[in-house]
């Protein structure tokens, strides 16, 4: 338990008699990259006003390294935050943005020119130190944003939905980046986000937030493939989840027919939900052995076609395929059994109330 | 292009009450006629505009601007930095009582303030409770100043306190979140990025204080004469238009000095961080 750098303690709070969040309790390891995923007003950004210090939680404790931070304003936190518009200073140009942090501690001249520029490097904008804020690009004050916040050396990075202004593809790149020199400086990470493909592809932890609590804690592969409940199951892309009973080990029914499954532990005929990705399912022509429908969409989304099935089991099925189906004609899904993912119940509802 | 034609009416009213009367002041100012009936150009009305009496009223009215343009932002200031502080309905109450003295005509609150610093005025019945002997407050230096304060206060506070409010506060918790305590925070971030509303504020107290008439008059009695009340006499009193457009000129060539000189700095703030 030494390599706890973070710990959030029962956090709750409220705005003007709201709750935000609702005892939440979280670890954050260090060099660990954490994102916080959620829809926006799960609270996942008072999270990290709370890390920044500029938010106080209005009951529970934020541990920094076992001491409590709670009470120590933003300015002498060891941490660093890239905030979700840049806020680069407008009077300033992108190198004295980058050494505001190194001049408030007083390092030489010499110092802070050495370590910009290194800085610089790192983000790739070497040689743009005089350029002034207002004639860079989205990306370019991105970076400015990022340099400006490593350079103080800072144990733990904020990072609030730093990519959302960016364009597809050049965000793509900047998460590549992100996690490079996350690695390569050994910093803890700690990054907001309600994109779960951005979440997927650079944690090392995902916690999935909803109304104010933390839903799931988990690696990405776990929370893809494990999701607890219906919530993180449908925002960390979308499911079939339908509703079935255990009838014993290995052995799940739903949809009217029984189907080996890798679960096990549950009593016998105990209530539970299914949860079944749409790209594990695999078309196969319609017979006595496979859950049947009627095709009544088809889009091409590029890399495969989604397609709806109208099953005769009484679920529309969302099925991703890279062959496409005809609408109207008729259909059989088949899945095996290590795509079938089992959920007690009490959690689902939990999260669907 | 068609749309020309809207400008018009604005355009007949430029040359009729600014452009024309601008002309009059030059031709007033440089032209005399002579016993013959001649027009010939002259330098005299500017020669005794620039007698050593109405230069010492000149260096008055420079000086009287600058301590009160100094005051109200000392005062304005703070006050600005204070009511950004403040919530929202709060706020909006406290910049509606920095107003709402705006709307009334400056001469009633300017007569106001002469009942209020009268020999037998409030304020020395208030200080004959203490047993304070009358106390000259009316006709004094200190008079006209505070009535100059009084009176262009919001032209200052109003320009910076918009600044202030349009200061984003990510740049505040930026700052913070790099490293700066409060008072860093203050001097580095928010005051180069209000430097932009002090200086209007300092454009908009101390040039019309410079001309400001009436004001010193009533508060100062005849002692403490300035440019405006100068300029007026010469015009109303003395009937020397002449003498009194020269004056106008060498007001408004100080004017545009003054424009050139602020729009200098205000340049450079905006571009040069201060630090």
């Amino acid at each position: 338990m030494s390599n706890q750098l973070i710990l959030f303690k029962n956090v709750y709070k409220e705005f003007d008699g709201v709750e935000v969040l609702s005892n939440i309790n979280l670890y954050i390891r260090k060099n660990e990259f954490l994102t916080l995923l959620g829809p926006s007003g799960c609270g996942k950004t008072t999270m990290l006003r709370l890390l920044g210090g500029f938010e106080t939680p209005t009951s529970g404790d934020i541990l920094f390294e076992g001491k409590s931070i709670v009470a120590t304003p933003p300015y002498k936190r060891k941490l660093n935050t890239v905030f979700q518009r840049y806020a680069l200073f407008p009077h300033m140009d992108v190198f004295d943005n980058i050494a505001f942090g190194l001049k408030i501690k007083k390092m030489s001249k010499q110092n802070i020119e050495k370590k910009v520029k290194d800085m610089l490097k790192l983000v790739g904008l070497a040689g743009y130190e005089d350029r002034s804020i207002d004639k860079l690009s989205g990306g370019q004050m991105q970076r400015v944003a990022i340099a400006r916040a490593l350079v103080n050396e800072p144990e733990v990075l904020l990072l609030d939905e730093p990519l959302g202004a960016l364009d597809l593809k050049f965000r793509k790149d900047m998460q590549l980046e992100l996690k490079r020199m996350q690695k390569q400086l050994g910093i803890t990470f700690v990054y907001v986000t309600h994109d779960q493909e951005e979440a997927l592809s650079m944690s090392d932890t995902i916690a999935v937030m909803d109304e104010g609590m933390i839903q799931q804690i988990d690696t990405p592969v776990g929370i893809y493939n494990e999701p607890v409940n219906s919530f993180v199951a449908d925002f960390i892309g979308e499911s079939n989840i339908l509703y079935g009973k255990m009838r014993r080990d290995y052995l799940v029914a739903f949809s009217g027919r029984e189907f080996e499954c890798v679960d096990r532990g549950y009593n016998e005929d105990e209530n539970i939900v299914v949860v079944i990705r749409p790209e594990d399912i695999k078309l196969a022509e319609p017979s006595e052995s496979t859950i049947n429908g009627v095709v009544t969409s088809l889009v091409f989304m590029g890399v495969h076609y989604e397609i709806r099935i109208q099953g005769e089991d009484g679920h529309e099925w969302l099925v991703q395929s890279t062959d496409p189906a005809e609408v109207g004609s008729r259909v059989g899904i088949t899945l095996d059994p290590d795509d079938i993912h089992i959920m007690d119940r009490s959690q689902y509802d939990a999260a669907d109330a | 292009m068609k749309k020309k034609f809207f400008a018009l009416p604005y355009l007949v009213w430029m040359v009729l009450f600014t452009v024309v009367p601008l002309i009059l002041i030059f031709v007033y100012a440089v032209f005399t006629t002579t016993d013959t009936g001649e027009i010939i150009f002259t330098t005299q009305y500017l020669k005794q505009a620039l007698s050593p009496e109405n230069l010492s009223v000149l260096w008055r009215s420079l000086e009287y601007a600058v301590i009160t343009t100094v005051i109200c932002l000392i005062l304005a200031y703070p006050a600005a930095l204070i009511l950004s502080r403040l919530k929202s309905k709060v706020g909006a109450i406290v910049n509606l009582l920095f107003v709402i003295p705006m709307w009334m005509n400056f001469l009633l609150r300017t007569y106001a303030w002469r009942a209020l610093l009268d020999s037998n005025g409030p304020i020395n019945q208030f200080l004959g409770w203490f047993g304070l002997p009358p106390q000259e407050l009316l006709n004094t230096e200190g008079a006209v100043i505070m009535g100059l304060v009084y009176n262009f206060l919001p032209f200052m506070l109003l320009p910076i306190s918009s600044v202030f409010s349009k200061i984003d506060q990510s740049y505040i918790q930026a700052a913070e979140d790099l490293g700066a305590n409060k008072w860093q925070v203050l001097r580095k971030v928010i005051f180069p990025l209000t430097v932009p509303g002090v200086i209007t504020g300092i454009t908009m107290v101390f040039m019309p204080v410079v001309t400001t008439f009436v004001i010193s008059r009533l508060l100062g009695g005849s002692y403490y004469m300035m440019f405006g009340d100068l300029l007026e006499n010469q015009f109303m009193l003395l009937k020397d238009w002449n003498t009194g457009s020269a004056l106008a000129i060498i007001m408004m060539v100080l004017m545009v000095l003054s424009m050139a000189i602020m729009r200098k700095y205000d340049k450079e703030g905006e571009s040069k961080t201060l630090w």
